[in-house]
């Protein structure tokens, strides 16, 4: 257990926040890692940004316990607490020139001016912004601030850094920029990132592991690939990514594999789930590039349909089948497989196949 | 066709030319007539030969700033000293104001901080709760004060009776009396500007202040005052300049010794034993240290500013 310990940065248990007539927070508890990319993730108004304010001491706790690498710290204002936060709009500060505001944090903890300033110019070349020192943050674009804040953040070198949705203002293009930017500043700098957003594509290309949080509850927690891979419930199997999201019920169950049918007859194998039992109706969830489409069953489980769309989105085709007397589907074929791979024009008649443990059951 | 765009263009260029001209006229003819024309005729009055039952002689006379200035006349046989009892006034008058000022913002900025922290819906409530004493005409105020700041008025007798003191303290006739006055008369002057300033303050910079380790009070030092300075610059401007020029106060809480300009301008206009030009020059004179002080503060606005970016 002790050397557990040691390697938590950040430890929340049974966390609860409550306003006067709402709970935003109902007993949640995680533990992050040090030196991880962790984020928390979730729609607006699922209790990710109170989790984080709270750490960072913005907001009171109403019950339970917060510790950072093992010291209670839900009672310490947030001036004495060992986290910076990156705020949604910078937050930075206007009468100040950019050097200025990194070095603030530096002078508050007892850095002499010139030694902050010097600390301060460190962490404006490793965001790459030495030539803008002198400038007002009215002064520079968006993506400039953006790296003013981090840098403003990192500068006291903080135990966790804590980033509230820090890409929202910016273009996709910026965002994706800044994405891989935030990715190398924290394996460079080794600090534990605390990562808050709504952005499930953000969420997945970041993070070593992704809290999914809705209606102040945690959903699930894992590997970003293990959340897309397996999701636990239904929120989370229709939060993250695109994914086929049908109505089935259970005939039988052995080997860790459930055999279901849905609308119209038509059945199919999935990976079962502890607290599915036989004849009960659930949902059941596969991702859309899981799934192949032919003009011949392939196995016994292919479903059979007729095209009724195709839309091209780039990298990939996306195309909707309706089965006979049954649900639609979204089928995604990548557009590298073209040369290999018809593409069936709507109102062909197709199958639909997957591979084994491609679908899985869901808890509601 | 192409060619006779730019034509049309500019005529309607020229037209809403002309109609701004004739759109701004009511603001030109109200500062003309309200604010500049009365400036003029203080400035030409101050030049000219008083008149021994008030009023003026159309003759040309530098007495007045003679008067206010030099103790013998400037032009007389013998050589003349500097006058001191004006200025002496004109200098208490700024004393009083400056104190005023302050009391002002120690007490405004607090007050103004909490309505604008307060829930949207309730701040309405409570600027309008600072602004009902003023439904109430400032000379009943000032009375009123008067009677509160007494030795035997409720103030004295409040303290005493919670024993804080012994025997009544004497308030009323100092100059403390005074600044109290003028503090109370023009209170809403400073809450309002640096209420509206507080209210447009993003709190989260606040929280990144904290963030990075700063106290509250740094917070405040550092953070919200330079963002809110404007509001607590309007508002001392609003505070010093009236207070400057203030006579019921300083006539009704200071008494005879605690005079200000405003009384000395005023006794010049009243009744018989008045002196115009005089009371104009002390006018033009007050209004000209204002316009350096305006123009100081600006300055100085300007270059903190500038120095920053």
């Amino acid at each position: 257990m002790v050397p557990e310990e040691q390697s938590i940065a950040i430890d929340v248990r049974d966390a609860v926040k409550r306003y006067d007539d709402f709970t935003a927070l109902k007993k949640l508890s995680l533990s992050i890692m040090d030196n991880e990319f962790f984020t928390l993730l979730g729609p607006s108004g699922c209790g990710k940004t109170t989790l984080l304010r709270m750490i960072a001491g913005f907001e009171n706790v109403t019950e339970g316990e917060i510790f950072l690498f093992g010291e209670e710290i839900k009672n310490l204002p947030p001036y004495q607490r060992p986290v910076n936060t990156v705020f949604q709009n910078y937050a930075l500060f206007p009468h100040m020139t950019v050097l200025d505001n990194v070095a603030f944090g530096l002078e508050m903890r007892g850095s002499s001016k010139s030694e902050a300033r010097k600390g301060a110019g460190e962490m404006l070349e490793l965001v790459q912004l030495t030539q803008f020192a002198n400038r007002k943050p009215s002064q520079l674009s968006g993506g400039q601030q953006q790296r003013v804040a981090l840098a403003r953040a990192l500068a006291p070198r903080p135990k966790v850094l804590l980033l509230d949705e820090p890409l929202s203002a910016l273009d996709l293009k910026l965002r994706k920029a800044m994405q891989l930017e935030l990715k190398h500043l924290q394996r460079e700098t080794g600090i534990t990132f605390i990562f808050v957003t709504h952005d499930q594509e953000e969420a997945l290309t970041m993070s070593d592991r992704i809290a999914v949080m809705s209606d102040g509850e945690l959903q699930q927690l894992g590997a970003a690939k293990d959340i897309y891979e397996r999701p636990r419930n239904m929120f989370v199997a229709d939060f993250i990514g695109e994914t086929n999201l049908l109505e089935v019920s259970v005939d039988k169950i052995a080997n860790g594999r459930a055999v279901c049918h849905l609308g119209g007859g038509h059945e199919l194998t999935c990976n079962s789930v502890e607290g599915i039992g036989v004849g009960s109706k659930v949902h059941m969830s596969v991702r859309p590039e899981r799934l192949f489409i032919s003009a011949t069953p392939v196995e016994n489980e292919s479903l059979k349909g007729r095209v009724k769309e195709n839309i091209f989105i780039g990298t990939d085709i996306s195309t909707l089948i309706n089965l006979v007397d049954g649900p639609e589907f979204i089928v995604r074929t990548s557009n590298s497989d073209r040369g290999n791979k018809r593409i069936f024009e709507p109102g062909n008649e197709v199958f639909v196949n997957m591979e084994m443990g491609a679908a899985r059951l869901l808890i509601d | 066709m192409t060619g006779g765009a730019p034509n049309s263009g500019g005529a309607t260029t020229d037209t809403y030319a002309k109609a701004r001209t004739w759109l701004l006229m009511p603001a030109w003819l109200v500062l003309l007539v309200l604010s500049l024309t009365p400036v003029a005729l203080m400035l030409v009055y101050s030049f000219l030969t008083k008149e021994f039952r008030g009023g003026v002689i159309w003759d040309f006379s530098l007495a007045a700033y003679d008067q206010f200035f030099f103790d013998r006349g400037l032009f007389g046989d013998e050589p003349a000293r500097i006058e001191w009892t004006y200025i002496g006034i004109f200098w208490r008058s700024i004393w009083q104001a400056g104190a005023a000022t302050v009391l002002s913002l120690l007490i405004g900025f607090p007050t103004a901080y909490f309505i604008a922290t307060r829930p949207e819906k309730a701040r309405p409530i409570w600027v309008f709760l600072v602004t009902i004493p003023y439904w109430v005409n400032l000379l009943i105020r000032t009375v009123s004060m008067k009677f509160l700041l007494r030795d035997q008025g409720p103030l004295n007798d409040f303290l005493m009776f919670t024993g804080l003191i012994d025997s009544p303290i004497h308030i009323i006739n100092t100059n403390f009396a005074v600044q109290l006055g003028l503090f109370y008369s023009y209170l809403p002057f400073m809450v309002l500007p640096i209420y509206a300033a507080v209210e447009r303050y993003n709190f989260t910079l606040s929280e990144a202040a904290a963030d990075l380790y700063a106290s509250k009070w740094v917070t405040l030092r550092r953070i919200l005052l330079p963002a809110v300075k404007p509001g607590v610059v309007a508002g001392c401007i609003l505070v010093f300049v009236p207070s400057l020029g203030s006579f019921l106060a300083p006539d009704l809480l200071g008494g005879a010794k605690n005079f200000m300009i405003g009384s000395l301008i005023e006794e010049q206009f009243k009744g018989n034993a008045g002196n115009w030009p005089f009371g104009a020059a002390a006018s033009m004179i007050l209004l000209t240290l204002v316009l350096i002080i305006l123009i100081m503060f600006t300055r100085q606005q300007a270059k903190s500013n500038k120095a920053g970016g």
